[in-house]
């Protein structure tokens, strides 16, 4: 239960980052997910790329719907403010929320079923709306909480626990998100660290909405032989398209990479998503290339992953509506009623 | 009988042919003559071609409900000759298109027929056929100036206002204007035996939309966010929302907006777009109507359980499913005040008009604020998309707002802890805290089974005691909310009871059953939860009756179920054919059911 308090352990040689925090100040309440489920990874992940970030936790807030995936906003971050809202509408709250506070920085964790199915109107109105946030898509391709369905990110032939193939053909977030004009997409997988916890980072650096498509197995009801959405079939189909590092504003770049022509992209606040490698020539700057080498692999049955397409100097969605930089939530009623002299004019006109 | 200043005239055209701005051209041009009056549109769900109309009463008295009867119909669209000859009163009047023919439909032999060929006219006085079609429509209130006696000086002042800057228009207009005139004094007695002769009853008032007087009190309110899916008929209160912030909420320094109005892919959306940047602090609300409310149920159990603030307008419509879109109703008084699944109860205000709409949707956002909760501000097409002539909207800029509890970071700092639903003070309502405040004041919103510190539970004691200071906060609400507003007079005999837009026409009502020796008293309730003295009021008259625009007397259920008075001892009278209602429907229901228990 969330409720339960984690034992006080003190770790006195914990590290700090340059707020004086260590992890355990960016951690949240007991998980009470199934013992190896990706999700518990992918908030390891979180925690750790908030921490190596330096975000104050109390300035982020954590937006999610209903599901498995849903619930780990609880355990992660207990000093931000949470919002496990309503299934698939979690987009609409963190709009309306980023709409009143801008200066929050907003973690959306959602799931397929929560995403792609109940949720795809929201998420996809979100992308265009181009609400700035990070959006943790934690896909295991199946209905957990209500015991192995088919969700809509099951593959075409993969089969559930009690051996039925999935018929319907799957949608893919990254494809359907770079297609509706996504700033950020990428993916990754949670049992992979490494790769997931650098693009978190990037994504939360992100001027828009960043997509983040981790596929994350479900132990109880989707990591067996015939699943797509496994640890051994992600393991042994992972294709890494791109693979890089996140550089925040005040590190300086040492090392330009010389191997590819496109080293680094420059973010919003001044920080470098840095690439590594590249895969063959692959231009995470380039949309229709991005979506057309994606869709190969997911032929192929491969996992394409890292940051699949970025695009900084877009418009958020206040941008957009050329709001204010205050948050509206700061401006004062004095700024905001226009007061009796204006109304009094104003009623001249309805005569 | 002298009809001076009391009457009613209504055009029948064709939607979408221009006839919209000559029949306000003539409601604004009486209203400036200082003479109290009405216009009621009774439009098609339709952009071009189908039948609509445009009821304008004359009355010196101020009423301003629907007219009882009509004196002069003005039948331009040909379509509908049969039913418009037939809502003439007798000895009333009607004005046809005599380019052709009089058919025979037009025949009847208790009125007197007043052809006009504006058709021909126009043809042969203009020359493009867009002059020609929209121009009839100016001839045609030219014609009613002489025959009403409108006075002309004002339509001239008006129409130079509104083209004032563009000469080749206004020369048009005045021509056009100008046509009806002539042929009406030259061929008619003018004027009429009913006509106008200047007052001076309306210094002081303004006509106006509810929808505008609605997004108007959003901008006094403070609101910043407004999320919204287009839906008739509750378009235009975003629209007015939306250029009131344009004049009011561009920061002068940047040029960049003070506002971020979000149009969503849904109603759904528009919900959770609403309830999200509450959360976040701001006030922020969403108008829709029937059809997105029932689309929102789900957000707004979940702003209830959660104890979010969240303003929803509900311009209502005949429903049910898509029902007529253009037409009014009060059918939404369950979905509303028991709006979403499980033990939900709302706040709910009626405002009866566009002014009781402007200060009812501030109060709408301090109670929000103040209750933590949905509060819906139903109001109905009628009051919606009508002008009507109301007082003057003021504003005491000593005003400030009601956030409610909100602990900011220095009150945070003197508080041992911070729990989100604490009931401190005993009045059902916990302090809550916005996001980005401090760690101190972080909690987490969860629509699953909490407890009063806002963990998860799915203890039954825990559960049922967040359950129980919900309601007890709704009960504090209760006499909080807008209390009735109370019309009463010695002697009555019979209590009548009404709600939102059936306030003009009941008031109107009381008047005409005095004439008959039929004494009430009556109550117009403003809020949903009901205070004690609406219970009250409905013991102390046996005979009551409740009037509203529904087929299943929801209000009277409501009453019967909130105050425990049986609901048979309340008589309903109910209309809901989607227009607006009249004195007359009222009063003969009430003589009617009066008589038939004396027998």
């Amino acid at each position: 239960m969330t409720s339960i308090a984690k034992p006080p352990v003190r770790h006195p040689g914990l590290t700090k980052n340059a707020l004086g925090l260590t992890k355990r100040d960016y951690e949240g309440a007991m998980s009470t997910l199934c013992a190896g489920c990706g999700h518990d990874s992918v908030t390891a992940a979180l925690v750790q790329a908030f921490w190596e970030s330096d975000c104050p936790p109390h300035r982020a807030a954590k937006m999610s719907g209903i599901g498995c995936s849903s619930k780990t906003t609880a355990y992660f971050m207990k000093h931000s403010h949470g919002f496990n809202s309503v299934h698939g509408r979690m987009p609409s709250v963190t709009s309306g929320a980023n709409a009143a506070n801008r200066d929050l920085m907003y973690i959306g964790i959602s799931g397929d079923g929560d995403s792609l199915s109940i949720g795809l109107g929201q998420m996809s109105h979100a992308i265009r709306r181009n609400v700035r946030m990070l959006y943790m898509l934690e896909n295991n391709g199946v209905y957990g909480l209500t015991k192995g369905q088919f969700s809509a990110a099951s593959d075409i032939g993969s089969t559930s626990k009690k051996g039925e193939a999935n018929v319907q053909p799957p949608i893919d977030p990254c494809l359907l998100a770079l297609t509706l004009g996504a700033t950020f997409v990428a993916r990754s997988f949670s049992g992979d660290k490494d790769q997931l916890v650098p693009i978190i980072k990037a994504g939360l650096a992100h001027n828009g909405f960043a997509l983040v498509d981790v596929i994350s197995p479900c132990v109880s009801f989707n990591d067996h032989e015939g699943s797509t959405k496994s640890y051994k079939y992600t393991r042994a189909h992972e294709v890494e398209l791109t693979s890089s590092d996140f550089v925040p504003l005040r590190r300086e770049i040492t090392t330009p990479n010389a191997d590819t022509e496109m080293t680094a992209v420059t973010m919003h606040d001044g920080s470098t998503v840095r690439f590594r490698k590249t895969h063959e020539g692959y231009d995470p700057t380039n949309r229709e290339q991005a979506w057309l080498h994606v869709r190969e692999c997911q032929k192929r049955g491969e996992v394409a992953t890292g940051i699949l397409y970025i695009e900084e100097g877009g418009k958020d969605m206040h941008a957009l509506a050329k709001t204010v930089e205050t948050p509206l939530v700061d401006l004062p009623y004095s700024v905001l009623c226009p007061g009796s002299k204006a109304l009094d004019a104003l009623m001249e006109e309805y005569r | 009988m002298s009809q001076i200043n009391d009457f009613a005239f209504k055009m029948g055209t064709v939607n979408g042919t221009g006839s919209a701005s000559a029949n306000s051209l003539l409601m604004q041009a009486i209203f400036r003559m200082g003479i109290p009056v009405t216009g009621k549109n009774i439009f098609p769900s339709n952009i071009q071609g189908l039948p609509t109309w445009y009821e304008i009463r004359v009355s010196k008295d101020g009423y301003t409900a629907r007219p009882p009867e009509i004196d002069l119909m003005v039948a331009i669209n040909p379509a509908t000759y049969k039913k418009d000859v037939a809502c003439v009163r007798a000895g009333g009047y009607l004005m046809y298109d005599s380019s052709w023919p009089m058919p025979e439909e037009l025949q009847r032999d208790d009125i007197t027929i007043l052809g006009v060929p504006f058709g021909t006219m126009c043809v042969e006085t203009f020359e493009r056929d867009r002059d020609r079609t929209l121009l009839r429509n100016i001839a045609y209130a030219g014609a009613l100036a002489a025959l009403l006696e409108i006075d002309m000086d004002v339509v001239h002042e008006m129409l130079n206002e509104k083209f004032g800057k563009k000469k080749a228009l206004l020369d048009l207009n005045f021509t056009a204007i100008r046509l009806g005139y002539d042929y009406a004094k030259a061929n008619f007695e003018c004027p009429l035996p009913f006509h106008l002769k200047r007052m001076d009853q309306t210094s002081g008032h303004i006509l106006m939309d509810g929808n505008t007087a609605c997004g108007l009190g959003a901008v006094f309110a403070g609101a910043t966010v407004g999320a919204w899916y287009p839906i008739t008929p509750s378009t235009s209160l975003m629209e007015a929302f939306k250029a009131f912030c344009e004049e009011y909420r561009v920061d002068k320094a940047t040029g960049l907006n003070n506002y971020c109005i979000i149009q969503a892919e849904d109603e759904l959306s528009a919900a959770g777009i609403a309830i999200g940047a509450n959360w976040a602090g701001a006030r922020a609300f969403t108008n829709t109507s029937g059809p997105g409310i029932s689309l929102m149920q789900e957000f707004i159990g979940l702003a209830y359980f959660t104890e979010i603030p969240c303003v929803i307008f509900d311009v209502q419509r005949v429903g049910p499913a898509t029902g007529m879109p253009t037409r009014t109703q009060q059918g939404d008084l369950f979905s509303l005040a028991y709006a979403s699944h499980g033990d939900t109860k709302h706040i709910v205000l009626f405002p009866a008009n566009p002014e009781d709409a402007f200060y009812l949707s501030i109060t709408a956002f301090d109670l929000a604020d103040r209750f933590q909760t949905p509060v819906f501000v139903a109001t109905d097409l009628d009051i919606g998309m009508n002008d009507w002539m109301v007082k003057r909207l003021q504003w005491d800029d000593t005003r400030a707002w009601d956030r409610g509890k909100v602990l900011n970071a220095e009150e945070l700092e003197k508080v041992k802890s911070f729990s989100r639903y604490l009931d401190v003070d005993g009045d059902g309502i916990a302090a809550r805290t916005l996001p980005g405040v401090g760690a101190k004041g972080a909690y987490f919103v969860r629509g699953s089974g909490h407890n009063k510190h806002g963990a998860y539970t799915e203890d039954s004691a825990e559960y049922q005691e967040v359950l129980d200071r919900l309601a007890l906060k709704f009960h504090t609400a209760a006499s909080v909310v807008p209390a009735p507003e109370f019309f009463v007079q010695p002697d009555a005999e019979i209590g009548i009871v009404s709600i939102g837009g059936c306030h003009a026409a009941v008031l109107e009502a009381v008047d005409r059953l005095k004439d008959q020796g039929i004494v009430a008293d009556y109550m117009r309730i403003k809020a949903f939860p009901f205070c004690d003295d609406v219970q009250e009021f409905l013991v102390k008259h046996p005979v009551t009756f409740v009037v509203e625009q529904n087929r299943d007397a929801q209000l009277r259920a409501m009453l019967a179920i909130e105050t425990g008075v049986a609901r048979d001892r309340m008589t309903a009278v109910l209309d809901y054919g989607g227009e607006p209602l009249t004195a007359r429907g009222v009063v003969s229901a009430v003589i009617t059911h009066l008589e038939g228990a004396t027998v």
